[in-house]
């Protein structure tokens, strides 16, 4: 595939630009074109926070094609702190010491290579927040 | 609208049918259809397929499989929706004997998934999810649905244990299927302890990957009876689609659109879900199937563990639930599946279900999901 795909996406992948609909408060990510909610077509760009909650994740060992080399790794869904939802990869965390809703902090990490002469694909991890014992941080 | 009856049913097992073309495939279940109805002349074709361009470099479906059943220049149609292709199909060659359009269709569904990769397939698979913010993460399909096991397990306090035994009733049914892709028993033991694929989900939790084709007949009501004496009417058919994204769901315990189809479909065959003698739900993996039955009204959110801890979806319990087998044990072959539910039903509802008959079906149901929950689409079938 050609990097038009991935040049375009950069905003997102690297800043968490989302967008959002100042009548009724809601906030997409990815960005839009129009409100789900109320219809409404002038959304305004947004920033995501980089913080918050594990909802739920899973270990992935039996990965789709272009993933085989980075198996098992965790993916998530992850609520920030303006509780906006978001899919990521959770990184610097062990599956077996992870648990629902431990606090996370986004992290730009390498996502994938495609092969020798593609492009390598950057993007949003989040990662555990470790408290001063180095166990992952859980304010409730 | 025009009723419709299903008047043919036509299936090949599912299987991995290395000596079978795509095209071989198909034409085998609609010819086990056609002589099943006693050969109407056929008007126009419908085939759900997913992705035959991916999974077998081959687009242009329908003229190709039209002109492999002799229709000459007969309309034909490939119907895309993912994983809910084959429904899709029957939906749209529904309305059109409803709208008196044509009279006799032949619906089908094929898919050829064997001449790939696991991690082919799995990459095949996860193209029905958004490209760019869920499977460039590298989720799974088996991902999402284990994401959503997790909360489930942690909501209402379930352990695998309980969708271990939903995968052992499926393999049960499964060998009383000769259609059924795992014809066999396997032990809780089994079901429980396999290789973890997208954790909490395990191998044994996942439908399998298959070959398989499967297509009916249909055509008005008023016409079905020169054909066959166990007619089978769709009484009720609806589709409903979900966000795209998984992750703006507001619930991620509920299947929205197989509550609102589910409902709409109940609404047009002027049933409620306790008149449903027998169903087929997708439960391409055990979670769904157990989402399924909650979110289709058979029983309570959260209580979907119990009704199979309770045997109550056994072919001899209150709502007995995949008789074939389900995606699990029958198979998945992707843009085949809908059909092969609806063919089932169709078989239960005539009395011709064989060793895994469900006594007395008058009313059933096949509910068929695509991504995971992003459209569901029901179906509604009486005995005439
Ligand atoms: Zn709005």
């Amino acid at each position: 595939m050609l990097p038009s795909n991935l040049w375009r996406e950069i905003p997102q992948r690297y800043r968490l630009e989302a967008v959002f609909c100042p009548k009724c408060s809601t906030t997409y990510f990815p960005p839009r074109e129009l409100c789900t909610e109320c219809g409404s077509r002038e959304l305004e760009k947004k920033k995501l926070p980089t913080k918050g909650k594990l909802v739920t994740y899973t270990v992935i060992h039996t990965p789709p094609k272009g993933f085989e080399l980075y198996t098992p790794y965790i993916v998530g869904l992850v609520r920030l702190e303006d509780g906006t939802h978001i899919t990521a990869q959770i990184t610097d965390a062990d599956p077996n010491k992870l648990d629902l809703d431990v606090d996370v902090e986004a992290v730009i990490r390498k996502v994938k290579e495609n092969g020798r002469e593609g492009p390598i694909y950057y993007g949003y991890k989040f990662r555990p927040i470790l408290n001063a014992n180095g166990a992952p941080e859980r304010k409730c | 609208m025009r009723k419709v009856a299903v008047i043919g049913v036509g299936m090949v097992k599912v299987d991995h049918h290395w000596k079978e073309s795509l095209r071989s495939l198909f034409t085998k279940a609609a010819i086990n259809a056609l002589e099943d109805a006693g050969n109407p002349d056929v008007e126009a074709l419908y085939v759900g397929n997913m992705s035959a361009g991916q999974f077998n470099k081959q687009e242009n479906l329908a003229p190709m499989l039209a002109d492999a059943l002799g229709l000459g220049s007969k309309p034909s149609l490939r119907v895309e929706e993912g994983c809910s292709s084959g429904a899709a199909a029957l939906y749209m060659a529904l309305k059109d004997v409803a709208s008196g359009m044509h009279d006799f269709v032949l619906v089908g569904g094929v898919e050829k998934m064997m001449d790939t990769t696991t991690s082919d397939a799995t990459f095949i698979i996860s193209t029905v999810t958004d490209q760019e913010y869920e499977a460039f993460t590298g989720l799974s399909l088996a991902g999402i649905n284990a994401m959503v096991m997790r909360l489930y397990m942690k909501k209402f306090g379930v352990k695998r244990e309980s969708f271990a035994k939903f995968v052992v009733q499926m393999h049960e049914n499964a060998s009383k299927n000769p259609y059924a892709q795992f014809p066999f028993k396997i032990s809780l033991d089994k079901a429980l302890n396999s290789a973890p694929v997208a954790e909490p989900i395990h191998l044994m939790d996942c439908a399998p990957i298959g070959d398989g084709a499967a297509a009916l007949i249909i055509c008005p009501a008023e016409k079905a009876k020169e054909f066959t004496s166990d007619q089978v009417d769709i009484v009720g058919a609806w589709k409903a689609n979900d966000t795209f994204l998984f992750h703006m769901r507001k619930d991620f315990l509920s299947l929205k659109a197989t509550i609102e189809a589910s409902r709409n479909a109940y609404d047009m065959a002027n049933i409620t879900p306790e008149d449903v003698d027998v169903a087929e739900v997708h439960d391409s993996f055990s979670i769904a199937g157990i989402l399924a039955i909650e979110d289709l009204g058979f029983v309570r959110k959260g209580e979907g563990w119990m009704a199979v801890e309770e045997g109550l979806i056994s072919l001899d319990g209150e709502i007995p639930i995949n008789p074939s087998g389900g995606l699990k044990a029958r198979g998945h072959p992707i843009g085949a599946t809908g059909i092969y539910q609806a063919a089932e039903i169709v078989l239960q509802l005539r009395g011709d279900a064989g060793k895994r008959q469900v006594p007395d079906a008058r009313i059933g149901l096949s509910h068929n999901t695509s991504g995971f929950g992003t459209s569901a689409i029901v179906h509604v079938f009486k005995a005439k």
